[in-house]
């Protein structure tokens, strides 16, 4: 494979693509699928076919388009008309307008913050490009950086490309991605691997699984330019049981690859091969930590390890290992092929380029966003978000997951940005961003994510294993209306103890949604104590047993 | 690498055992294989059964013990056959900020079945998930494969109730 077959390959593509007058995308991803969106492209594809438009119509299944909450999406790219909630009835309709250029169907306004204030790098093919088929994501861009890395570039001039890009991990953490690429690049050589964590594991975060299912290509760009930049062979994706339709695209995007020659042995004739494996998570939490995760591919319980010595130096099998996230790995092809003065252009300072969210919650437009860093919670929340619905009031964000914290109303103009998002309470997380409007008690959110972590705590460590359970025990005694001002204090110094002295990040975690609600909402946690009660709980303790009744 | 394995004669002459061990031999029947195997014998048998475990302890050459520590761990492995019926309730966050907890005491009024357990009569199974990452729909269930979403507890009830009565 040479760039000139590449760009063969693309041509032919846009050329058989042109012969369609019409582009009608069907958005397949999870969350339209879960609304039925198979079966709308199915109705729209008879229709087409009985409608005698086979030849200048042509009708695929697409990517996430971000707007999870209007599903199914469907897409008239010529016409440049997106249309929401589309059942199969619709179908004749659709067909129909594509000649006359109006339907009766419920349009969805293009022209409003929610698309017009997002900017679009690692989801740039999502919702535009078939999943299932290379050629598409070819026609567009597709592993031209890796077949210019390979055949153009040195592994340490890639290195250095990603340590001046200012990239950084998109899991959480944000530890410099060129960094961690010198530091595996530097161990000599030796058989290394290279690992996509997909372990998407945070409850409300599904940013991820949108990138595996509308663009595998590019996760797969993405390591096989880390394994040729730090002399790797093998690579691995852990991506996790729940998520089959990711799983499903990966594997055809694996052997559609591997037929062009541009993974495999010896990758556009040069000496670099590069083997991808896919490894299924089994629902476990923990296993999204890069030691424990590596116990987990080598089949064991997934346990994490001191560290160091960190994955970079002695990782799977003991080899040295490159493990970064998807959105991180989804970030390189572009990095690549537009240098890293252009990306070091986008976001702030200290956090380069955009970054993935999956809004959900109490907001209007719930969905899948991507936003340059730097941006205010309040512009994405009010502005992205549209607001809060039926008229209800802002209480607090949750950003980070279980990990991460509670933000309120008065640090919504904060930047979004790796540093700001520490300093208020919370972390960037992997992308997960739920809104809170006044009917959420935040004593019981924090319950909430306590239940969570003491579930899911692998047991390793005493003060993540009995911390976390100590924790919730108060905290559930609280929301029982049985707790006194000497539990609370002990639940504060409970906090600090679990979060200074557990083995991994799960443990030194787990204390911020508490942490932050005490911080932030301690007069809701006076309210459970002090006898009158929490109006909140009562109500929903009220309408469940009308529910069942 | 490993020396020569053996082989291993399955317990039945059921025709899955076949794929579970094809599963084991891609990967060169070596101990890494365990999660991909298991994965693959509850995809054949919908759950792990004792049987089950010991068959593949033997197959990759590891103690029972690790095969049963490693099956227990993970939450996505079930130990216990499931009911004729399923219904995942999402306990993701966007799902438990708009009611899943309705949604699962409801069930629990009706059925009498906590999350993870089965009805007596094995006619329904009540899991839960932690995210089915389809937090725009949110609250959503999964009633035998299908996803619903933006779910009241009545409606699914009786969602559930066209396959069972209660």
């Amino acid at each position: 494979m040479t760039i000139e077959d590449l760009r063969t390959i693309a041509e032919n593509e846009r050329q058989a693509q042109k012969k369609f007058q019409h582009h009608v995308c069907v958005c397949i991803a999870a969350g339209c699928l879960s609304s039925g969106a198979d079966q709308v492209r199915d109705a729209i594809k008879k229709e087409v076919a009985e409608a005698g438009m086979a030849g200048e119509v042509l009708v695929k299944g697409v990517g996430c388009m971000g707007l999870c909450s209007a599903g199914p999406l469907v897409s008239v790219e010529t016409e440049d008309q997106l249309f929401a909630n589309v059942t199969p009835e619709d179908a004749s309709e659709l067909v129909r307008s594509i000649d006359t250029g109006t339907a009766d169907l419920k349009h969805c306004d293009t022209a409003v913050p929610f698309f017009e204030r997002q900017q679009k790098i690692v989801l740039e093919n999502s919702g535009k490009i078939d999943p299932e088929r290379i050629e598409d994501y070819i026609s567009n861009d597709g592993y031209r950086a890796l077949v210019t890395a390979i055949t153009e570039m040195t592994p340490p001039e890639i290195v250095a490309l990603m340590v001046k890009s200012g990239l950084r991990g998109r899991g959480g953490a944000g530890y410099p991605t060129g960094l961690k690429w010198s530091t595996v690049s530097k161990t000599g050589e030796q058989a290394k691997y290279v690992i996509c964590n997909a372990d998407e594991g945070d409850p409300g975060a599904f940013m991820d699984r949108a990138v595996l299912e509308s663009d595998p290509h590019r996760v797969l760009e993405g390591m096989a330019i880390a394994a040729y930049a730090v002399g790797a062979q093998n690579g691995f994706i852990y991506v996790r049981a729940e998520y089959p339709l990711a799983v499903k695209h990966l594997k055809t995007a694996i052997k559609q690859a591997e037929r062009l020659g541009l993974l495999g042995n010896n990758i556009c004739n040069s000496r670099f091969s590069f083997h991808v494996d896919i490894r299924l998570g089994a629902g476990a939490f923990v296993c999204g930590e890069e030691t424990a995760l590596i116990a987990s591919i080598e089949g064991q319980r997934g346990a994490p390890r001191p560290r160091p010595p960190y994955p970079a130096q002695e990782g799977l099998w003991n080899c040295p290992t490159l493990i970064n996230n998807v959105e991180t790995f989804a970030n390189v092809a572009p990095i690549v092929r537009n240098g890293a003065a252009w990306f070091a252009a986008i976001g702030t300072e200290k956090s380069k380029g955009t970054k993935v969210f999956a809004l959900a919650g109490r907001v209007a437009n719930t969905g899948l966003i991507e936003v340059p860093m730097g941006i205010t919670l309040r512009e994405i929340i009010h502005e992205i978000g549209g607001g809060i619905p039926d008229g209800k009031q802002y209480k607090a964000v949750q950003t980070g997951g279980p990990s991460g914290g509670c933000i309120p109303e008065q640090h919504l103009d904060s930047p979004v940005d790796y540093e700001s998002l520490a300093r208020i309470g919370s972390i960037m997380g992997s992308g997960g961003m739920i809104v809170m409007d006044e009917t959420s008690c935040m004593v019981d959110v924090a319950k909430y994510f306590m239940e969570f972590c003491a579930s899911e705590s692998c047991g390793k460590c005493v003060p993540c294993r009995t911390g976390t359970r100590q924790m919730l025990a108060i905290l559930e005694k609280i929301t029982a209306g049985e707790a006194t001002a000497a539990d609370l204090a002990l639940l504060e110094e409970l906090c600090d103890l679990v979060k200074n002295t557990s083995l991994c990040g799960l443990g030194q975690s787990a204390p911020n949604p508490v942490v932050t609600t005490l911080k932030y909402f301690h007069d809701e946690y006076d309210r459970h104590i002090s006898g009158e009660g929490c109006p909140i709980c009562k109500e929903h303790a009220a309408s469940s047993a009308e529910v069942s009744q | 690498m490993q020396t020569y394995l053996g082989p291993v004669q399955p317990p039945t002459d059921d025709k899955r055992w076949k794929i579970v061990e094809a599963t084991a031999r891609r990967h060169g029947r070596e101990p890494h294989a365990l999660i991909e195997t298991l994965h693959t014998v509850q995809e054949c048998f919908g759950y792990l059964d004792e049987t089950a475990l010991r068959f593949v302890a033997s197959l990759l050459c590891v103690p029972l013990g690790r095969v049963y520590g490693v099956a227990t761990f993970y939450h996505f492995f079930t130990l216990k056959p499931k009911g004729k019926h399923t219904c995942v309730v999402c306990t993701g966050t966007a799902c438990y900020i708009k009611g899943a907890q309705a949604l699962l005491s409801a069930i629990e009024k009706t059925y009498g079945i906590k999350p993870g357990e089965t009805t007596a009569d094995g006619e329904l199974s009540l899991l839960t998930a932690r995210c089915l990452g389809s937090c725009g729909l949110a609250p959503a269930a999964v009633v035998d494969g299908a996803v619903v979403g933006r779910i009241g507890a009545p409606a699914l009830l009786a969602r559930i109730g066209k396959g069972i009565r209660p």
